[in-house]
């Protein structure tokens, strides 16, 4: 049998707590037959045993002893389905506030959210929240399944309230594609088989709607390429090559590129990928190129294409602060760039997001779980695009000095909507 | 210099973009970390591991260790296929016994055909402490458990060697970072978003060798807990159970008396792609003893340390 090739899309689900989102990815594995038949009776057995029916289907992928036990999500599930059309990576993100830094880690690398809200509640100020950060992270594509329409007894004008609501936010939020779906993930109704309860909806259902999306992957942009160096291969016969994974644009034998922060303008002379010699990597490929002026770059500094990206130790972003404390003005942590580590300090607040009205109050410190503009200064150069421009150089993480945890997610620059 | 063949290499399918993601991740680990180990068992996930890591840093030699931790349960042809392939990798192999895990009365013994599994953890723990390693490949994948499902590709382990689920670290975009205490460490699954499909896919493109187990052959079997186990030295067969000769494979590759044989007649790797494309049980639940103890059996196992 040969497979055919299918592209991939990564999706993350967004909303909050108790709205459905891992009764719909269960009903959608379900329903596309994903599951295999041990996985299924156990599914069946744990629902028995918690008496919570003959199947529940959030225990798809709440798979943990504790998340079964209070019927919530507490980290992100990744599972992996192919349909005829596509495969398909995905993350059931948890929708508690508590746990908003794993929806992060969730969506971090999604192409699309699928964002999943109880029609009888509105848009609360979690879901508010989950939508903020998936457009702060750079996700342009949004399906939003507004479920529990049984309990509604499929009211159009109850689903349309909750939709003009969305689409006001989501039009703030600058997301580029909206598809909303009126579902019930419990009955199945809508999710993959269209429903004869709502015939006043002709869109199309969950499944449709994710097989369809043409939601690109963000490694893909018109800039320039960007290879960080991971580590240096030493080739024999005393040269050396320099390995890392490509962004941002293709790069070929013969491109003249700019090594940053040093500022060294050279030739690639050849790259090399998992099986050999090539004459072009494309994005997403771990590479090594060989140069033709001999530098000492080593792990942290970036080879580039045109148009460059800016090489700075002063830098305004957007962080989504998880730290158990607040951050404050002053305080110091290490920043993860790329492949460089490097002592940062937070020289300004500028202030932070009210995710109801997405105004910017100012504040002195940054809770746990909120969203704020912050200057930075680091100890070295770190070479940076935009986040809107380049997802990889974009984005940074903030880290703990004593205990290593990682506190906050960074975007370079400020998003259009704050 | 390179001498090789200039290829044209437009075109990337999805295996070229796990393998990408997975020399990513060992090298970025390989650069954050001090001792990094390879946990190598001989089993097709972490034969893909070793050969996705001689490719991460060839020419040079690996920049680390690879380490079996052994029950002395083992199939034959697997132990012989784990020495052949460090050898081929030009890895330095350590060899961490369960026995004597036992002999020294850390764990208690199990009796010549008990159940080594879980002691694994001990022995393994223990070695990590031993040669001071602060991260431990391992090839792992999401697609094999519940539990696992939620794991970070990064996965930190206190110095106790737990796993901790409420409390992983953020793990954004592809920013691993890999920085531990004294007496911490990590586990690194680079493998995590592969499915067993993409595992078979890329051994067949690779044209990667494995142990002879894996691919169907005769053998002696008996029926116990609805698995067929290979009659030998650690699975002998008592009164009620008959003996038959079987075509079977493994799908999975564990300790002689607890990993189950698939009926199969897939003697070719496109044959056993074929097969796993149209299995309708997963490879744990066709093949595993150990996970069938209680609805999280691999939770249970993972907070204390194991793989």
């Amino acid at each position: 049998m040969k497979l055919a090739h299918k592209d991939l899309l990564r999706l993350a689900t967004v909303g909050s707590v108790d709205d459905g989102k891992s009764t719909l990815i269960g009903r959608i594995l379900v329903d596309t037959r994903q599951l295999f038949d041990d996985q299924l009776d156990a599914v069946a057995a744990a629902s028995e045993k918690r008496g919570v029916g003959d199947l529940d289907l959030s225990f798809v992928t709440d798979g943990l002893r504790a998340e079964r036990e209070q019927g919530i999500t507490i980290d992100v599930a990744y599972r992996y389905a192919t349909t005829p059309s596509r495969k398909f990576i995905i993350a059931d993100c948890p929708g508690h506030v508590q746990y908003t830094r794993n929806m992060a880690t969730g969506a971090s690398t999604a192409d699309l959210a699928l964002v999943v809200l109880n029609v009888a509640h509105g848009l609360k100020e979690q879901s508010r929240r989950h939508l903020v950060i998936a457009a702060l992270l750079g996700v342009r594509t949004i399906v939003v399944a507004v479920n529990k329409m049984d309990e509604v007894n499929w009211s159009e004008s109850a689903y349309r309230s909750i939709v003009d609501e969305v689409e006001t936010l989501a039009h703030e939020l600058g997301f580029e594609h909206v598809t909303c779906i009126p579902v019930s993930a419990l009955l199945g109704d809508n999710v993959v088989e269209s429903s004869t309860n709502t015939p006043w909806y002709e869109g199309p259902t969950v499944l449709s709607a994710l097989e369809t999306s043409d939601a690109g992957s963000w490694t893909t942009t018109n800039h320039g390429a960007r290879l960080p160096i991971q580590w240096v291969l030493r080739q024999p016969g005393g040269g050396r090559t320099y390995a890392g994974m490509l962004n941002g644009a293709t790069l070929s034998v013969g491109d003249v590129v700019t090594l940053l922060p040093a500022n060294i303008e050279t030739t690639v002379k050849g790259v090399h990928a998992g099986s050999g010699a090539i004459e072009r990597a494309t994005t997403g490929l771990s590479i090594d190129v060989d140069l033709v002026a001999e530098t000492d770059a080593g792990r942290g500094d970036l080879i580039t294409t045109a148009p460059l990206p800016k090489v700075t130790k002063d830098f305004t972003a957007t962080l989504c602060w998880f730290g158990e404390n607040s951050l404050k003005v002053g305080q110091r942590l290490r920043l993860k760039h790329t492949t460089r580590v490097t002592p940062v300090r937070v020289t300004e607040l500028s202030g932070v997001v009210d995710v109801a009205t997405l105004h910017t109050d100012e504040a002195s410190s940054l809770s746990t779980n909120e969203i704020g503009i912050v200057r930075l200064q680091t100890a070295d150069p770190i070479v940076v695009d935009d986040y809107l421009d380049n997802r990889v150089t974009g984005s940074f993480v903030l880290i703990d000095d004593v205990t290593n945890a990682t506190v906050a997610a960074g975007m370079v620059g400020r998003a259009s909507f704050l | 210099m390179r001498t090789d063949a200039v290829q044209t290499h437009f075109m990337t399918d999805h295996l070229d973009l796990l393998e990408s993601h997975a020399i990513f991740i060992l090298r970025e680990v390989v650069a954050e970390c001090e001792r990094p180990v390879l946990l190598f068992s001989g089993g097709k996930d972490s034969a893909v591991l070793l050969h996705l890591a001689t490719k991460a840093f060839a020419p040079q030699h690996l920049p680390f260790p690879v380490m079996h931790i052994d029950t002395g349960q083992n199939f034959p042809e697997v132990l012989e296929y784990r020495d052949r392939a460090a050898k081929k990798a030009g890895a330095r192999l350590i060899v961490a016994k369960v026995q004597d895990s036992i002999d020294e009365g850390k764990v208690a013994d199990p009796g010549p055909l008990g159940l080594r599994n879980r002691l694994q953890t001990v022995t393994l723990l223990d070695a990590i402490n031993e040669h001071n390693f602060d991260a431990a490949f391992g090839g792992a994948r999401r697609d094999e458990d519940k539990a696992r499902a939620k794991e970070r590709i990064l996965s930190f382990r206190d110095a106790f060697g737990q796993w901790d689920p409420r409390q992983q670290r953020p793990e954004l975009w592809q920013l691993y970072q890999g920085k531990v205490n004294t007496g911490e460490h990590l586990r690194a699954f680079p493998l995590s978003d592969w499915t067993e499909l993409d595992v078979w896919q890329y051994i067949e493109r690779e044209e990667m060798e494995l142990p002879s187990i894996y691919f169907a052959h005769e053998r002696d079997v008996v029926l116990r807990d609805n698995m067929w186990l290979a009659v030998g030295p650690f699975v002998r067969p008592d009164a009620n159970e008959k003996i038959e000769r079987l075509k079977v494979r493994f799908r999975t590759v564990g300790d002689a008396n607890c990993t189950g044989a698939v009926l199969s007649n897939a003697s070719t790797l496109a044959a056993i792609i074929d097969e796993v494309a149209l299995a309708n049980v997963s490879e744990r639940g066709a093949t595993r003893a150990d996970d069938r103890f209680s609805e999280t059996a691999m939770e249970d196992r993972k907070r204390e340390g194991y793989f």
